[in-house]
């Protein structure tokens, strides 16, 4: 059975400018004990999928499951099952961080479970934050209370929608190293994310999002196989010529231009010589998950769907 | 499957349509009682004040129930009127912040039912509807006589009537998408009805038309009833106002479950 399942999922928001068709028609499951990365730029949907997973907003048509438990028809069951790490920063300001554990956990009918909370404190470096009222902790304090809040109910299907958006690097480090773990010992993991190399470290199969609909689904080796996998960088200081701008990723004097094979790698370096470029500290490397990103938001590959 | 993954072996574990309900009770009694001295002792001192301005002005000069003295008719109305307003108050107030600070997704992830979320938002604003009522019977009661004629009606019309305000409350804070479109939900109905409804009068006391408006007022009814526990007398028959009461607790609650369950306005 798998532990995510979403069967022709569709949504569309009333808007002042008429409807708008947020999900289009998404089908796809994720299996259990998967790390799967649902990757997409902003408003392709990633977070209204999420949304409707956990019933913060409802599909306006088809159906999703949570191992097997209907999200609308069994919401009890499909919620017991599942820990969602909201995007946003939200907090109770009324509550420490032990009161806000122990409340969360209630509302999933678990109760004296100090020992599971102690242990995610310690697991999320806040086992000296217990007492300490919501108000008090820093923006990244109150972002790993959001994770412990997700996991209190002990839910074999974890859901971290931007866990680490505009986070320290010592946090991402304990997130990720948390999150692993808890991956290795069995949950499922679902996670959206803007860091792309997060995802590419993390994630055994991803599906991309395009204006709600899903462009590429497979296993990231894959993907990093399938798509344009060699990746030319150096350094120019004149203007890149027009015919390679399109395919490019220009960071100040840093060019970083997507190849398919040899022969292209050979052409784009005959196109840089016509136009009287100097390629300096030239390297040609293999692409990244973000490469295979950029090349399928351009539309420039055709869907990428593992049967 | 490992212990992580593993239903929790030391943690105590309840499902049903109920599950949580206690929690969330806790919670919202919680949240109300860490503010009390702005929740309860205010709301104490405000109806102080009406007693000691509208007492000293007017005892001696107006007649209420026969020999029954001003002060002591004002007490159990002051007390009433504190009853209704805080039960409003706790759940469209609780509602509407977690509304807007986002906070309201630790409770729409939770697997919490709608029956679940009505008696628990519903039961904390009874709770603080009958500590602020207590709070001020208290401080009131030094200055007038009192006497309980009848203690089940006192208690069935506080229970009542604050169920009744707590679940209107809870309506409101759904509907609202903003903390204005509460403040006028009071200040435009909840305290004029509360403020014409005989807290300060008998209906008797005023020229027909007026007393057959306030005959329309669920507010008085409340109010009428509630002060027949205390003297035994009231401007119309406490079961009538059992009756009209119990009917508008009815449909009030009737709505509030129904937009808890098909998440009016929380659920996009």
């Amino acid at each position: 059975m798998p532990a995510i399942s979403f069967v022709n999922v569709a949504k569309t928001y009333a808007s002042a400018r008429g409807d708008v068709r947020a999900l289009d028609d998404v089908t796809f499951d994720i299996e259990e004990g998967e790390f799967f990365g649902l990757l997409g730029p902003n408003g392709a949907g990633k977070t209204t999928l999420i949304s409707i997973l956990a019933g913060l907003a409802r599909a306006t048509a088809g159906s999703v499951a949570v191992l097997g438990h209907d999200v609308e028809r069994e919401y009890a069951a499909a919620r017991r099952k599942i820990g969602v790490v909201p995007q946003e920063l939200v907090f109770d300001p009324f509550f420490t961080v032990r009161e806000a554990l122990r409340i969360q956990g209630g509302y999933f009918g678990v109760h004296a479970n100090d020992a599971w909370i102690d242990e995610l404190l310690a697991n999320l470096g806040l086992a000296d934050k217990g007492d300490a009222n919501m108000r008090q902790l820093s923006g990244g304090m109150k972002r790993r209370v959001l994770v412990a809040q997700a996991l209190v109910h002990r839910p074999p299907v974890i859901v971290l929608d931007e866990p680490t958006a505009g986070v320290d690097v010592e946090l991402r480090q304990t997130l990720w190293q948390f999150v692993a773990r808890l991956n290795k010992e069995g949950h499922t993991v679902l996670l959206t994310t803007h860091y792309l190399e997060e995802a590419e470290a993390l994630c055994s199969r991803i599906a991309m999002l395009k204006q709600g609909r899903v462009v590429a689904l497979d296993r990231t080796s894959a993907l990093l196989a399938g798509t344009a996998s060699t990746m030319l960088r150096f350094k120019l200081d004149k203007p890149l010529p027009a015919a390679l701008a399109a395919n490019s990723r220009v960071t100040g004097r840093i060019v970083q231009i997507t190849a398919h094979d040899a022969r292209e790698v050979e052409s784009i370096l005959a196109v840089l010589h016509g136009a009287g470029c100097e390629p300096e500290d030239l390297e040609i490397g293999r692409a990244d998950l973000e490469d295979v990103f950029i090349e399928i938001m351009r539309g420039e590959t055709p869907q990428r769907v593992a049967a | 499957m490992s212990t992580a993954v593993a239903a929790p072996t030391a943690a105590r574990v309840e499902t049903g349509i109920l599950a949580g309900t206690r929690t969330l009770l806790y919670k919202e009694v919680l949240r109300f009682w860490k503010v009390s001295f702005q929740t309860v002792a205010a709301p104490v001192l405000t109806a102080v004040l009406y007693l000691l301005i509208f007492g000293h002005v007017l005892e001696g000069r107006v007649t209420v129930f026969g020999s029954v003295g001003y002060t002591s008719f004002l007490i159990p109305g002051l007390v009433m009127m504190s009853v209704l307003q805080n039960a409003f108050a706790n759940s469209s107030s609780s509602l509407i912040q977690s509304k807007i600070t986002g906070n309201l997704v630790f409770l729409l992830v939770s697997p919490l039912s709608h029956w679940a979320w009505f008696l628990a938002y519903v039961g904390a604003s009874v709770v603080r509807g009958v500590a602020v009522g207590l709070g001020v019977l208290v401080v009131t009661i030094w200055f007038a006589p009192l006497h309980v004629a009848n203690p089940l009606w006192i208690v069935f019309f506080t229970v009542a009537g604050a169920a009744l305000m707590g679940a209107l409350g809870l309506v409101a804070g759904l509907w609202a998408e903003k903390f204005d479109q509460i403040a006028a939900f009071q200040n435009f109905i909840i305290m004029p009805m509360t403020f014409l409804s005989g807290v300060f009068y008998s209906v008797k006391s005023l020229p027909p038309v007026w007393r057959e408006v306030s005959h329309l007022n669920p507010f008085f009814y409340m109010i009428d009833g509630f002060r027949h526990g205390f003297f035994g007398t009231s401007d119309v028959s406490p079961w009538l106002s059992l009756a009209i009461v119990s009917g508008a607790l009815a449909v009030v609650c009737g709505v509030c479950l129904h937009l808890l369950k098909i998440g009016y306005k929380i659920r996009h």
